[in-house]
């Protein structure tokens, strides 16, 4: 019993931190219909230039508690990416908007590689730890242990997906997105500047996946240049699975596959008689991935859009 | 027009005189390493003119082609290794990798008939990581693929008790055995392009354009949509199946790390910077992204060394670099890819004159709370 409370725990950390970076992806797919191949590297970046950040900070010697670092670290990096998500967009989006839409796939696909080999030229291609700065004290919950910082991972990444839901749902900006989105046109026609919203999108989407490269980074301790690629596609996954262009379809499908990748991790051992054992965790996304779509091709709050080009 | 017709023919006699003594030339002043790219820029284009059977004609997107390109080359080195102690002659593994990759391909075709666009990209791209995870990982605990390690010391292609492995002595000179896959590769690339021309022209092609251009029209006028889908997933995995099989047997090992993502989307690019849909253009399209980063890195190295006196940038890291830069511009500049088809040159062109946005461009589905 507490081995799958445990892999639920670890499921909900994980899939708060898909979440995010999901909401990212498909806020750019509700407003363009496009997958923006390059926000996984965005989120790479934000892990890698917090940690640098946080280097400096410690380096000039002020004698700030730790999380205090880790935050003026985060709230320097988010910007460093929000310029990288508007780069993104002018570069390789916004010249190709009525190409046919392999183009922008190819270009995103280059700025990846590009984004990718510049972190290596900065970072080069080892690990890099995250500094110790974070409490990691256990926290025992009916004999399964979460740490406070993983707590603090899942709070506030519920925190700001609902602040992300609110603005969308309630403010003037949102409410232009949610009209972009569904008729760039006729919204442009209505006063609504369908560039700025466009920018506006990347920028928020490349805003969260900073933070979310954060919370990886500060869980597993670890960041690295390739960090992007693998990540990005599970939470790619997760939007799917939620139903793309959905925000709260982002956040069920991102946490919903965080806790299927868990206990899949934690259970395939057993279920297979020890035929196929945990590093097929990666498998569960895409296995995942090929149901929803198969038996329901919208996603799980999605309508009905797969009969569309 | 008989005139036409003597001109096309001297045309192919000079590009046959060319592709013979090509190796010769490049192997005797750049090196024989060359002449390896060479042979595998003609891999290249087997894959590239596969993925194009699926993503140009068809119009399915698929980013993980590499998955048979995988088939192919597993097949024929756990049937012809020393790793099961099987060996079995390359005439039987070679088309059975390929009839085992067209079969993934109907596996995959089939469960993804509904879906379209992006949707169809990421299942293909979730089947491409599967097979490719499986690989790294049916090591335990029965060692089918020997895991991440890869299978080596798989044996080379034999005809009538020669070798294509060994070098051989011609008038006094060794041949590296690069050259003699050249010839093989040579044959079947040219074998391949034939047969895309054919289908390209043929029932089944048109049957696949029109699927493309609007699969309801297309149902409406009779067309069995299901089958025409698998036929077109079915056809390339096939192509990619042989490429494989070629593949291991050329290299002599085969490991997981080949047969990334990255490396689907190295084929994709090719046929869209090349040119969708257009055979020459996807050949120009594999010859360009084969050669190219081989051309930097024999570049960037030697060029760093001259002008700093040591290495500054990793080389490796200049040369994607550049390549991703070579990407991003290739595609602002000529986005329709650099040697597109007449047809899809008039579409595109016929879209930005009206100014009208293309249909597929809009988002239908809102975005909602």
């Amino acid at each position: 019993m507490d081995i799958f409370l445990q892999q639920i725990l670890n499921g909900l950390v994980l899939g708060s931190i898909y979440a995010l970076i999901a909401l990212g992806y498909t806020m750019v797919y509700g407003i363009m219909g496009l997958i923006n191949f390059a926000h996984g590297e965005v989120v790479m970046f934000g892990a890698m230039v917090t940690i640098s950040i946080i280097g400096m900070l410690t380096g000039m010697g002020l004698s700030l508690p730790g999380p205090v670092v880790v935050l003026l670290a985060l709230m320097l990096a988010i910007p460093v990416c929000m310029l990288m998500g508007f780069a993104i967009e002018r570069i390789a989006y916004r010249p190709l908007r009525n190409a046919p839409r392999l183009a922008p796939l190819i270009t995103a696909i280059g700025l990846s590689i590009v984004l990718q080999n510049v972190a290596i030229l900065i970072w080069g291609r080892n690990y890099i730890p995250f500094p110790p700065l974070l409490p990691h004290d256990p926290i025992n919950v009916l004999g399964a242990s979460i740490t406070d910082l993983q707590v603090f991972i899942v709070i506030s990444a519920i925190a700001i997906m609902a602040g992300l839901l609110f603005m969308v749902e309630k403010t003037k900006l949102g409410r232009a997105m949610r009209a972009t989105s569904q008729n760039p046109a006729v919204a442009g026609l209505m006063g609504v500047n369908v560039n700025t919203i466009i920018s506006a999108t990347f920028v928020l989407g490349a805003g969260l996946g900073a933070v979310a490269g954060v919370m990886v980074a500060a869980n597993y301790d670890q960041a690295h240049s390739h960090m992007g690629f693998l990540i990005g596609l599970k939470a790619f996954t997760a939007a799917v699975l939620g139903g793309i262009g959905n925000l709260g379809g982002a956040v069920v499908g991102g946490i919903l596959l965080g806790v299927i990748e868990s206990l899949g991790a934690g259970y395939i051992g057993d279920l297979t008689g020890g035929f196929l054992g945990s590093h097929y965790q990666d498998i569960f996304a895409f296995a995942v991935l090929i149901l929803v779509l198969v038996f329901r091709p919208s996603g799980l709050l999605g309508e009905r859009v797969a009969e569309r080009a | 027009m008989p005139q036409n017709q003597s001109k096309r023919m001297l045309a192919f006699a000079l590009s046959g005189i060319v592709l013979a003594v090509l190796p010769f030339i490049v192997g005797s002043t750049l090196g024989n390493s060359w002449v390896r790219t060479l042979d595998f820029a003609l891999l290249y284009i087997m894959l590239a003119l596969g993925l194009n059977i699926v993503v140009g004609f068809a119009g399915l997107l698929d980013l993980g082609y590499i998955a048979f390109y995988a088939v192919g080359a597993y097949t024929f080195a756990l049937l012809n290794s020393p790793h099961l102690s099987i060996f079995m002659p390359w005439w039987f593994i070679l088309p059975l990798g390929a009839i085992l990759a067209a079969f993934f391909g109907i596996m995959l075709g089939t469960p993804v008939l509904r879906l379209r666009g992006d949707y169809l990209a990421i299942v293909t791209l979730g089947f491409g990581e599967i097979i490719r995870i499986f690989m790294n990982n049916l090591n335990a605990p029965v060692n089918i693929t020997n895991g991440p390690q890869g299978i080596n010391m798989i044996k080379p292609i034999e005809v009538a008790g020669f070798s294509l492995g060994k070098p051989v002595e011609l008038f006094g000179t060794t041949y590296n055995s690069v050259y003699i896959y050249y010839y093989l590769f040579l044959l079947l690339a040219v074998l391949t392009v034939i047969i895309c021309h054919r289908l390209q022209h043929s029932r089944i092609g048109r049957a696949w354009v029109a699927l493309r251009e609007d699969d309801v029209a297309a149902n409406a006028m009779g067309l069995n949509i299901r089958n025409i889908k698998l036929l077109a997933f079915a056809m390339g995995a096939t192509f990619g199946g042989v490429a494989g099989g070629l593949f291991a047997s050329f290299q002599g090992f085969v490991s997981p790390e080949s047969f990334g993502l990255m490396e689907s989307i190295m084929v994709l690019a090719m046929v869209v910077l090349g040119g969708m849909g257009n055979i020459s253009g996807v050949i120009l399209g594999a010859v360009l992204l084969t050669v190219t980063p081989e051309l930097l890195r024999d570049i960037i190295g030697p060029l760093q060394m001259k002008a700093f006196g040591r290495m500054i940038v990793d080389p490796e890291n200049a040369r994607m670099l550049m390549f991703g830069l070579a990407l991003i511009v290739v595609m602002l500049v000529r986005p329709e890819g650099l040697w597109p088809s007449k047809r899809r040159k008039a579409e595109f062109h016929d879209a930005l004159d009206d100014g009208i946005p293309a249909a597929d461009s809009q988002a239908a589905d809102g975005l909602k709370g």
